[in-house]
């Protein structure tokens, strides 16, 4: 079997205050390629449990590993080049900076990345692939992000998660700002160029209608403990 | 791609960025005019005599003797007799001399009794000669050239009948001695635009019905009687002197301060502007200080603009954090922007002070004799644009660490 491209173990987090929620991940694993759904109402911890996949919460207790690297090996800087490199992130909405264009959208997580810009090769040339592998049409490399359509502001987030091929993906219910049509129309894409890339996708949402697609289908009761209050 | 999104970023916020711009381009624009004013201020004041080595007077101090010769303000103490100024132009070292005599008015004015030599050597503004708008200088005794503001105050035209009165008040007006004016000068910027120019030997014909200040009772001597005179004066108030060689200058100042006959003290007209400038800069000097403190106002403001954006931008930073900006980065984005601004403000303020420089420049030459070059940026000016982009970066390091400090927080996902 694969070395697992994400690995939770015995993980412990606490927000700090008294009333501090606190989050408990006795272990979990994703395979390299694998497409997981974490099913789970707001609340239920995906907001914490997020940022420490992704290295901008660090654990109280207990390791996360992206890649085989154990997060609290890396130092804060070390930690913000690491997500830039090995993980693409798709927000719920507003993921893209509306100034810029969106080739520069695209092309802002190589900046930070210079083995994943590397492995991009011609980053310009690889967007546009992209793009019009999700099916935006060329012209739209140079408009303003702010001006582009929700759904299509999802795609170019897409794009920007996939370019130079990252292991992982995290995406945190990129469907919810979509309405049912284009909601399916943009997971086809999402799916078909994860695969593509062979990203890892690890999906956070709290709809159950989109599990038919994924490998596996988790409840996030099913693997985290959750308490709120200084219990 | 930074710098990029930097300016995009700017852009998109144009109506509070370009405020923010704009105040800082007044500011500057102010600072840099005052600036202006105040070198051109200097340097008219310093050009006020050119070409003139040495002024020679009655021992006094030596802005005393400047003040009076030159700007017509306060009165000698003493002369110089007519023997003595003679001995000091016949000396070698002297390449010409003209003598000036200063007591009498008209109206709020000064008259100056010289020579037609005033006309030939007095210099202003970098070696600029007098000029005559109007008539011609003084051929007759009761011939007089008056200054651009005197023209302009009184209404005065070629061939107009004016009295000159004995002192400065005007109770005791030389009523019998009817001078004309034969020339009106084109304006200097200088206290000789607030002057009445006449003969030496005019000034001694006004004086032949006088004794210490008071009219002889019953005598008048009319005009045709006083042409025929000997109106060689007997004394002069200061002396304008130039020098064969620049070299001799300092012996030929040292052989007139060491005169065995009379006390008298010869000055450099520069050194002695300088030391009088060191008095009424002060005040320039104060108007500067407040200009500076509208660039640090402006800066201030800028300063408030980006604090008040930060929360509406966090949405953005949370965007660089997640594509792996460290927060770091953040902090620098905001010191780039505070700097572009300032240095847009900087560029635009230059380029406020040239156009105000384009319409006010001849304006304020011919209401103040004020002359403001219009040339490239100096040095100087290019440091304090340089300080104000400089100035700019560090009051935004405010707003930048606590950016750092809540993308820090916020890390990728903005919590409300």
């Amino acid at each position: 079997m694969a070395a697992p491209v994400l690995a939770l173990e015995g993980l412990e987090f606490q927000w700090p205050g008294r009333a501090g929620f606190a989050l408990q991940v006795p272990g979990f694993q994703l395979l390299p390629g694998e497409t997981v759904l974490l099913l789970g109402e707001s609340g239920s911890g995906k907001s914490t449990l997020l940022p420490l996949i992704c290295g901008t919460l660090l654990a109280t207790r207990g390791t996360v590993r992206v890649a085989g690297t154990d997060l609290a090996d890396l130092s804060g800087g070390q930690r913000d080049r690491f997500r830039a490199e090995q993980i693409g992130v798709i927000f719920q909405q507003f993921n893209l900076l509306p100034f810029g264009t969106v080739a520069d959208n695209i092309l802002l997580p190589l900046r930070f990345a210079p083995d994943r810009r590397r492995r991009a090769g011609d980053g310009r040339a690889r967007a546009l692939m992209l793009c019009r592998a999700l099916g935006l049409p060329e012209a739209v490399l140079s408009a303003r992000a702010g001006t582009l359509s929700v759904g299509q502001q999802q795609r170019v987030a897409v794009a920007r998660a996939l370019i130079g091929e990252p292991p992982l993906l995290v995406a945190d219910e990129p469907t919810s700002a979509l309405d049912a049509g284009t909601q399916a129309a943009f997971l086809d894409l999402l799916f078909e160029q994860a695969r593509a890339c062979g990203s890892a996708l690890l999906m956070v949402s709290h709809d159950p209608r989109l599990a038919a697609r994924f490998d596996r289908v988790l409840q996030m009761e099913d693997i985290a403990h959750s308490k709120r209050g200084g219990a | 791609m930074i710098l990029r999104l930097a300016i995009a970023s700017l852009f998109a916020r144009a109506l509070t960025v370009g405020m923010t711009i704009l105040a800082i381009a007044l500011s500057v624009a102010l600072f840099l005019g005052v600036e202006k004013v105040r070198t051109g201020a200097k340097a008219s004041f310093a050009d006020t005599i050119s070409g003139t080595d040495l002024i020679v007077g009655a021992r006094s101090g030596a802005v005393q003797l400047l003040l009076y010769s030159v700007f017509r303000i306060g009165n000698a103490t003493n002369n110089i007799t007519w023997e003595s100024y003679q001995d000091i132009a016949a000396r070698p070292e002297v390449k010409w001399s003209v003598p000036i005599s200063l007591g009498d008015s008209h109206r709020q004015f000064r008259v100056m009794g010289t020579t037609t030599g005033f006309f030939d050597h007095y210099r202003y503004r970098q070696g600029r000669a007098l000029a005559l708008r109007d008539g011609a200088v003084m051929t007759d005794l009761f011939d007089t050239v008056i200054g651009a503001d005197v023209a302009a105050t009184l209404g005065y035209r070629l061939g107009d009948p004016i009295v000159v009165a004995h002192g400065l008040a005007s109770f005791a007006e030389h009523k019998d001695q009817p001078f004309r004016v034969a020339g009106i000068l084109e304006k200097t910027g200088t206290p000789v635009d607030r002057t009445v120019i006449v003969s030496l030997e005019a000034i001694e014909a006004i004086h032949v019905d006088w004794r210490s200040g008071a009219k002889i009772p019953g005598q008048t001597t009319s005009a045709e009687v006083l042409r025929g005179m000997d109106l060689q004066p007997k004394a002069v108030t200061a002396v304008l002197l130039g020098v064969e060689s620049p070299l001799r200058t300092f012996a030929l100042q040292r052989a007139i301060n060491d005169y065995p006959q009379e006390p008298l003290l010869a000055i450099l007209p520069g050194v002695a502007l300088q030391e009088l400038w060191g008095i009424v800069g002060i005040a320039e000097t104060a108007l500067l200080a407040v200009s500076a403190m509208v660039v640090v106002t402006a800066l201030i403001g800028m300063m408030a603009t980006i604090f008040s954006s930060l929360n509406e931008r966090r949405r953005e930073m949370a965007i660089f954090r997640a594509m792996g900006a460290r927060p770091a980065v953040i902090l620098a984005l905001l010191v780039l922007e505070a700097v572009l601004m300032a240095a847009c403000g900087a560029g635009v303020g230059l380029g406020l002070l040239y156009a105000g420089l384009i319409v006010a420049q001849p304006m304020v030459d011919s209401a103040f004799g004020l002359w403001l070059p219009i040339e490239a940026p100096t040095l100087r000016e290019l440091w304090v644009m340089g300080a104000v982009v400089c100035a700019g970066a560090i009051v935004s390091t405010l707003p930048a660490i606590r950016a750092y400090r809540l993308s820090l927080a916020d890390g990728m996902m903005v919590r409300t």
